[in-house]
């Protein structure tokens, strides 16, 4: 709504007293300070307590992305193809400084809260084949378009049910050529899941995509067709 | 809820007037009443809020720290980072003044969108690199307690500049300053262009230039929208009128060589409600001119360039509106998703739009084509002698194309060296422009609005350094040419 000039609040008493007082001026001072009105004249602290928390939580996702050791991160050398697990919420250090010069090929980073300065430390990473981000609720399309550094060794690539990913990130993935298995299947805020699916698949000719299939949108009329059929049949 | 406890307080009081006995006044009620005598004497005093001839709610308020003139992105850009820099909350009165609250020749809303690094000045480099991560973090700068987050619809597919043999030389330096300062952007080869985008057209062309990150597309109207939300929640005043006038004092000052100098100081803004005769004088200290293509009309408003030719006097703002058409069409065999924003060298550019095989592109006219910026009528026919011409012979898929509409907006082109204004004038000395971004201002609108709130507040520019921008430069004749200009 077009506001021309702002109210102007009273920031002592409040002007919801002054409405009050015009309705019904000895009624409402009688009772006293209500918990609302005690409430509304803090209104604008409340305001800036909330701003201050919602502040603090975005903070709590920045330091973590930061930390190396906060990243869940599950890792393994191709030939014994042996998956190391973290323990508990994370690793020690000494774990990873013994295996510090083996080369990383996949990496599992489902359900992890990496935002785009955490991709820094996967994006080191230069012989990563295969990469899962499934269900990570900040990875958005901004970090799509970081992925192009990881072109030359990525095969697999898992982006299922990330909620912040939608066919505009989808579309700069076609930096990556070496890409063969591509999974976007359940993402929210993808507009039209059967027509992305088709177009990534004429963007990525090597790869197979793993995605909502072309039929969904189409499931409707094909039930509609079967009951004509049904209804009038051909006569002989 | 207010008004349900309200009613309830309204009812228990006649009941209690009813039953209650009269008592006399108590000495409680006595004193409510004399504070309420006495705010009714205050608001009819002069400069009280209360006006008995007629209703002025609609005025913008008499007093106002910060004058805000142009209410796009620009200014809204100043204003957020005016109340984000200040140093007490409330420390500063800032008022956004807009004649048009529809923006339906505002040119940020009719602009295609786009945000890229390759620009040949690491200053305009520096400020895209800004403002791409301000609008990468845009749900953390422009948060609003309770409000749905802001989408802004990036598409991340970069920016691919073509050029012919004779600009491939100064593509390559520019490249360099790119990398330097920080661009993610790669050389190719018209062999690797033809791997990469196969319906491209390579015939002359001897080299491109590709953005990987941070450059691309979004949607200008939810950046504004969301800029509007929250600047009003930081306590920025809007007002709708046009400015008519300026009030301002002057002062007769020495150069330490005894020239004579003429400083003038703004008071007043003089701002005329539409469609009525009835203005408000508003007082204030600074007045930042952010009107985009009517920038030069608010300049010579203060007087500027009112004086002999040649002298810093008669040195007007060269900021004109300039009309450039933008085409929407329907191509079913055309660039599929990885489709970049084109540029060619011969000026036509065109990026894709959603997913429905839509493109929209245009080309910008040569100096003898300029269309007559009276109007934002379109021309379909420079379409078709001009604009698809240059995109069939790049893009032969585009030989079948099929234009599903069109619209024109202005730039706010700056005639000298088609880059922007920053910073205070240096005669007016309490105006600050922020405008002449010539078909780049959108892009570059959160840094520029970070550097006038910087300049305004401590006096000079601390994140970017944007001196090679400063009115000045129209005096002494230094012109700081950008050459990468679609």
């Amino acid at each position: 709504s077009l506001r021309l000039a702002a109210p102007v609040w009273n920031w002592g008493t409040g002007s919801i007293r002054g409405l009050s007082r015009a309705v019904d001026p000895e009624g409402i001072q009688r009772k006293g300070r209500t918990l609302f009105q005690f409430l509304a004249d803090r209104f604008y602290d409340v305001a800036a307590v909330r701003e201050y928390l919602l502040r603090k939580q975005v903070l709590k996702v920045h330091q973590k992305n930061r930390s190396f050791t906060y990243i869940k991160e599950r890792y393994g050398p191709f030939q014994d193809k042996e998956w190391m697990r973290s323990s508990g919420r994370g690793l020690s250090f000494l774990e990873f400084w013994e295996f510090r010069a083996v080369p990383i090929e996949a990496v599992d980073a489902s359900g992890c809260a990496i935002n785009y300065q955490g991709l820094d430390h996967l994006l080191a990473l230069k012989e990563l084949q295969s990469l899962s981000l499934r269900c990570c609720p900040h990875v958005d399309d901004w970090c799509l378009s970081r992925l192009h550094q990881l072109a030359d060794s990525l095969q697999e690539l898992s982006l299922a049910g990330c909620p912040r990913i939608s066919e505009r990130g989808l579309a700069c993935l076609h930096h990556l050529w070496n890409l063969r298995r591509l999974d976007i299947s359940h993402l929210p805020a993808v507009s039209n899941p059967g027509l992305t699916q088709i177009l990534v698949e004429e963007m990525l000719p090597n790869c197979e995509v793993l995605g909502a299939g072309w039929a969904q949108g189409l499931k409707l009329g094909l039930e509609e067709q079967s009951q004509d059929t049904a209804s009038s049949p051909i006569p002989a | 809820m207010l008004r349900s406890a309200l009613w309830l307080g309204w009812g228990r009081g006649l009941l209690g007037l009813g039953l209650g006995t009269r008592r006399g006044v108590s000495t409680l009620e006595w004193d409510g009443k004399v504070s309420e005598i006495k705010k009714k004497i205050q608001s009819v005093i002069p400069g009280g809020a209360w006006n008995p001839l007629y209703d002025t709610s609609h005025l913008p308020p008499e007093h106002s720290d910060v004058v805000i003139v142009g209410g796009g992105v620009l200014g809204l850009s100043v204003a957020y980072w005016l109340k984000r820099l200040e140093k007490q909350r409330g420390a500063i009165k800032v008022l956004v003044v807009e004649r048009d609250h529809t923006y339906s020749q505002a040119s940020t809303v009719l602009s295609v969108g786009g945000i890229r690094q390759q620009f040949s000045l690491p200053e305009n480099i520096q400020l895209s690199l800004f403002s791409v991560e301000f609008l990468r973090n845009i749900n953390e700068y422009l948060a609003v307690v309770d409000d749905p987050p802001l989408d802004l619809q990036f598409n991340p597919s970069g920016y691919l500049f073509l050029a012919s043999e004779k600009g491939a030389a100064t593509m390559e330096n520019n490249v360099k300053v790119q990398r330097q300062e920080g661009a993610k952007v790669c050389l190719m080869s018209p062999e690797q262009l033809r791997n990469k985008f196969p319906w491209i057209n390579t015939e002359g062309v001897a080299l491109a230039s590709y953005g990987l990150e941070n450059e691309g597309w979004f949607d200008p109207w939810s950046l504004l929208q969301g800029l509007r939300r929250k600047v009003q929640s930081m306590g920025v005043l809007f007002c709708q009128g046009e400015v008519t006038r300026f009030v301002s004092s002057s002062d007769r000052m020495e150069t330490p060589s005894g020239e004579e100098v003429i400083l003038k100081k703004i008071h007043e803004v003089h701002v005329k409600v539409d469609h009525s005769q009835e203005y408000q004088p508003v007082e204030c200290a600074i007045v930042v001119n952010t009107a985009g293509a009517w920038s030069g009309q608010i300049a010579e408003l203060a007087g500027i360039g009112k004086g002999p030719p040649g002298t810093l006097q008669g040195t007007k703002l060269p900021v004109e509106p300039r009309k450039r058409y933008v085409y929407l069409w329907h191509c079913p065999q055309g660039p599929g998703l990885e489709a970049p924003l084109l540029a060619d060298p011969s000026g036509a550019y065109f990026r894709r739009d959603g997913l429905g095989n839509n493109y929209l592109g245009g080309c910008s006219p040569t100096a003898e084509e300029e269309p007559d910026p009276g109007n934002l009528e379109v021309d379909h026919d420079f379409f078709q002698d001009k604009v698809w011409p240059l995109l069939a012979q790049r893009v032969p898929a585009f030989e079948t194309l099929k234009v599903k509409s069109a619209w024109a907006g202005y730039y706010d082109y700056n005639t000298f060296d088609q880059n922007g204004v920053v910073g205070p004038h240096p005669l007016v000395v309490n105006m600050y422009f922020a405008t002449g971004f010539s078909g780049h201002g959108l892009q570059q609108a959160p840094a520029v609005g970070r550097a006038v709130a910087e300049m305004v507040l401590e006096g000079h520019f601390q994140t970017i350094d944007l001196s090679p921008f400063l009115f000045s430069r129209f005096y002494l004749g230094e012109k700081a040419q950008e050459h990468c200009i679609i």
